[in-house]
Formats: C-alpha cells, sequence, structure tokens
C-alpha cells in the first residue's frame, strides 16, 4: 500500500531533528513541512489541537504527536533497523532515560543557564550531578544504543547540540570535555554520523536563533 | 524460574498505585516494601538515585523507575492481560493520553486543589479544557482501554479518587456529570472494578493527609 508520511517540524526543533533521525534511519520516505512557529499552520493545529506543536507525524492521514511517542510508533511500524533494544528491561532503561533527558536534564541545565550569579554555582553543581549520571549510563558503550545508535542516541541530540548552543549564548560552561571526557567522547561520535550530520542544522545558525529567542531575557541580565 | 518480583511505594503514592493495578490485573505476585518518603531507605537510594521517588519495580534484582515507564515494563514482560493496544497507532494514542494525563491533567487538577484565589479559578478552567479532551476521547467507550481496563485507564485512574477527596476539602465540583458525563461514568466503572475497589488508600487517611497539605500550602503563601 502506498505510505504517506509528512512531518510538521521546524528547522531549529531539535525534537522534530529527532524524528528525521529516525525517518531517514529507517530509509522512510516522507515530505518535510516546515512550521512558522509564530503562525502556525491550520494544518498543525488541526492535527495536534491540543499541544499546538511540532513535531507531528502524519502517516496516512493519521497524526501523531509528541517526539518521544513518535519515535516508539517509527519504531513499531517500520521494523528494519530497531531503535528500541529488544529486552524489556534494556527498553525500560532507554525509555527511563529519555524521559530523564526531556523532562530533569534540560530543565535542571536550564537553571544553571540562566541563574542569577549568586544563585548559579549550586545550580551548575545540581546540572553536573544530572550529566553524570547520563553519562554513567554509556559505560563502555560506543552510543547508548551499542554499536549504533538508538532511541537513546536520539533523544540525546538535546545534549548533543543544544548544551553546546546554550554554553556560547549564555556564556556559562557546562558539557566540558574536563568534567565529561566519556559524554563528550559521544556528542563527537554522534555529530558525525551520516544521517545526524544530514539532520543538525549547522551550530552558527542555531546560536544565531537561540539569540534572538532569548533577546528579552539577554537583555534584562 | 523463580520470580522475585517487589514494589516499592508508599500507602498514598498514586503513582504507586498504577503498578499495584497492573500487577493484580496480571495476576503477578509481588512482595510490597512501603517507605516512608520522610526517611528514605537506603535500598530505594540505590535504585533510584536519580529521582529517589516511588514506585520502583525490582523484578529479579534489577530495578526500573518512572511508573508509565514500568507500566510498558510490566505488559511487555509479563503478555497475559495485555495493558496497552496491539496496533502501533492505537498504542501511540495510549501513551499520548498517558503522558496528557500526567503533564496537564494532574498538573491543573493539582492546582485547583493547592492554589487560592485567581490561580485556583484560572486552574478550574484549564482543567475544564484538558477534561473535555478526556471526555471526546470517551465517546462509545466504557474505559479508555475499551471494554477492559487498560494503560490509559491505570494512568488517569487515581483521578477517579483523588477528585472525590479534592471535592470534598476544597468544597468545589471539579467534575460536573452534567457538563462530563462520560468522564463521570468513567470514573465511577473504573472506581468500582474490583481489583480497583480492593486497592484504594483508606479514604479518611487520604482526607487527613491533604488537608494537612493544603494548610501547609496556606499558611506558607500567607506568611510570604
Amino acid at each position: 500500500m502506498a505510505q504517506e508520511v509528512k512531518l510538521f517540524g521546524m528547522w531549529a526543533s531539535l525534537y522534530s531533528r529527532r524524528i528525521e533521525i529516525a525517518l531517514k534511519m529507517k530509509g522512510v520516505q516522507f515530505e518535510f513541512i516546515e512550521e512558522d512557529l509564530q503562525n502556525k499552520s491550520p494544518l498543525l493545529l488541526k492535527h495536534n489541537s491540543i499541544h499546538k506543536k511540532v513535531p507531528v507525524l502524519l502517516h496516512n492521514g493519521m497524526p501523531i504527536a509528541e517526539s518521544l511517542i513518535i519515535l516508539e510508533y517509527i519504531d513499531e511500524t517500520w521494523l528494519d533497523n530497531p531503535i528500541l533494544p529488544r529486552d524489556p528491561y534494556d527498553r525500560a532503561m532507554a525509555r527511563f532515560w529519555a524521559r530523564f533527558i526531556d523532562e530533569k536534564l534540560i530543565w535542571i541545565s536550564w537553571d544553571a543557564f540562566s541563574s542569577k550569579e549568586e544563585d548559579q554555582g549550586k545550580a551548575i553543581e545540581e546540572a553536573c550531578k544530572q550529566l553524570k549520571a547520563l553519562e554513567n549510563e554509556l559505560k563502555e558503550k560506543e552510543f547508548f544504543g551499542g554499536d549504533t545508535l538508538g532511541y537513546l542516541d536520539i533523544a540525546a541530540i538535546m545534549v548533543a547540540s543544544w548544551f553546546g548552543v546554550m554554553q556560547e549564548v549564555m556564556k556559562v560552561e557546562l558539557l566540558t570535555e574536563e568534567n565529561f571526557p566519556i559524554l563528550c567522547q559521544w556528542v563527537g561520535k554522534f555529530v558525525d554520523c551520516p544521517i545526524v550530520k544530514e539532520c543538525l542544522p549547522r551550530k552558527e545558525k542555531m546560536v544565531e536563533f537561540t539569540r534572538v529567542l532569548l533577546k528579552d531575557f539577554l537583555a534584562s541580565k | 524460574m523463580g520470580e522475585e518480583v517487589k514494589l516499592f511505594r508508599t500507602w498514598s503514592s498514586p503513582f504507586a498505585l498504577r503498578i499495584v493495578w497492573a500487577l493484580k490485573i496480571k495476576g503477578i505476585e509481588y512482595e510490597t516494601v512501603f517507605e516512608d518518603l520522610s526517611n528514605k531507605s537506603p535500598l530505594l537510594l540505590q535504585y533510584n538515585p536519580v529521582h529517589k521517588k516511588v514506585p520502583i519495580l525490582v523484578h529479579n534484582g534489577r530495578p526500573i523507575a518512572e511508573s508509565l515507564v514500568i507500566l510498558e515494563y510490566i505488559d511487555e514482560t509479563w503478555k497475559q492481560g495485555p495493558l496497552l493496544p496491539k496496533d502501533p497507532y492505537e498504542r501511540a494514542m495510549a501513551r499520548f493520553w498517558a503522558k496528557f494525563g500526567d503533564d496537564k491533567v494532574l498538573t491543573s487538577i493539582w492546582s485547583v486543589f493547592i492554589k487560592q484565589g485567581k490561580e485556583q479559578e484560572e486552574a478550574l478552567v484549564a482543567t475544564m479544557e484538558n477534561l473535555k479532551f478526556l471526555e471526546e476521547e470517551m465517546k462509545g467507550k466504557k474505559f479508555f482501554g475499551g471494554e477492559r481496563i487498560g494503560y490509559v485507564d491505570l494512568a488517569l485512574g487515581c483521578l477517579a479518587n483523588l477528585i472525590s477527596i479534592f471535592e470534598e476539602i476544597v468544597g468545589l465540583k471539579i467534575v460536573d456529570e452534567e457538563k462530563l458525563p462520560l468522564f463521570y461514568s468513567w470514573m465511577q466503572n473504573f472506581a468500582e472494578a474490583p481489583i480497583i475497589r480492593d486497592n484504594w488508600p483508606p479514604r479518611d487517611k487520604m482526607i487527613v493527609k491533604f488537608q494537612a497539605l493544603l494548610d501547609a500550602a496556606i499558611a506558607s503563601s500567607s506568611s510570604s
């Protein structure tokens, strides 16, 4: 049956980049629809009426929202090159750490980047603790997924890209080679993967975009 | 092989209740370890160093934390009484609604309970909007899982108990049967299902606990 796959995304959204990576890893042909988040299309608002966000995957007319949920849908629908591990315990660990990144690590790190000077030391210490916990999960492996990219690597695009961008914009050091040699090594391998290279926006573009996004916040500092 | 299943929980944690229900639906034997969160055991801290919370499921010595992650683990490990649907799209929808429950519904209902004045009014409006989405999702179904209780029912299920407790304490109607008839019936149907009904925490203890939380919140907001 002819498959129709569309991805509503935005070039600077790492969440929508996650989906691009997964679709490309599976060799799925798809149409990318670039959204202007200041002026969301009627289609996006229709397909994600609850959250009104990207990414949204539209598969044969059926919409799925929330990037981690879309990743699992992709893995269960296109069975080549599985991105989640087979073993239920390993799957649970992958899901745990992906949620950790989205629900805890990013927010604690944002605190570290955005805190006032007097609170910053403590916030940075806390964020480093969380980063260390994630780094420990890599153990001896090339990637979180083992020898090749997996679900957790894709989720961790936030670590590979967002931290570097934020460090430059906010002038706060967090994820350094000195403190996180193993995690930084992973970042290097991740961004070097051909598929990731195709999907990751250039850092300078992201920095510029983020500076504009945060201009009011930066002005108030 | 001898299975060893332990559940670390508190008597009142709604997230831990999800796991109790799932284990009972699947008929899995398990040992309960009750935690006092004001005095966390070394085992809890060892098994969940990242969040230091309950519930934690320990299966043959290996710990899993985060209730929705645990539910999926249980469903993938013990195949009887499946909680998630088979079809990938329906599975995605189930995961979506469970996440919506945690991120939006529980949050807004908690705000209705713990906040006062304008913030409470705004939380009530948000809650109504959120519950309307769930109302829509209930059309033609007895449970979110269909004929049988499933993953989404377990994820949202604590509401079938907590909402009436909150309503009693703050004296506000959160779920009006006339405005949300399907959601209201779901709460009744869910609460009355034998496995669910037999495992609610004692209501009087819950009222005391949440009243104390509310009193503390009011005291700290008026002293600041």
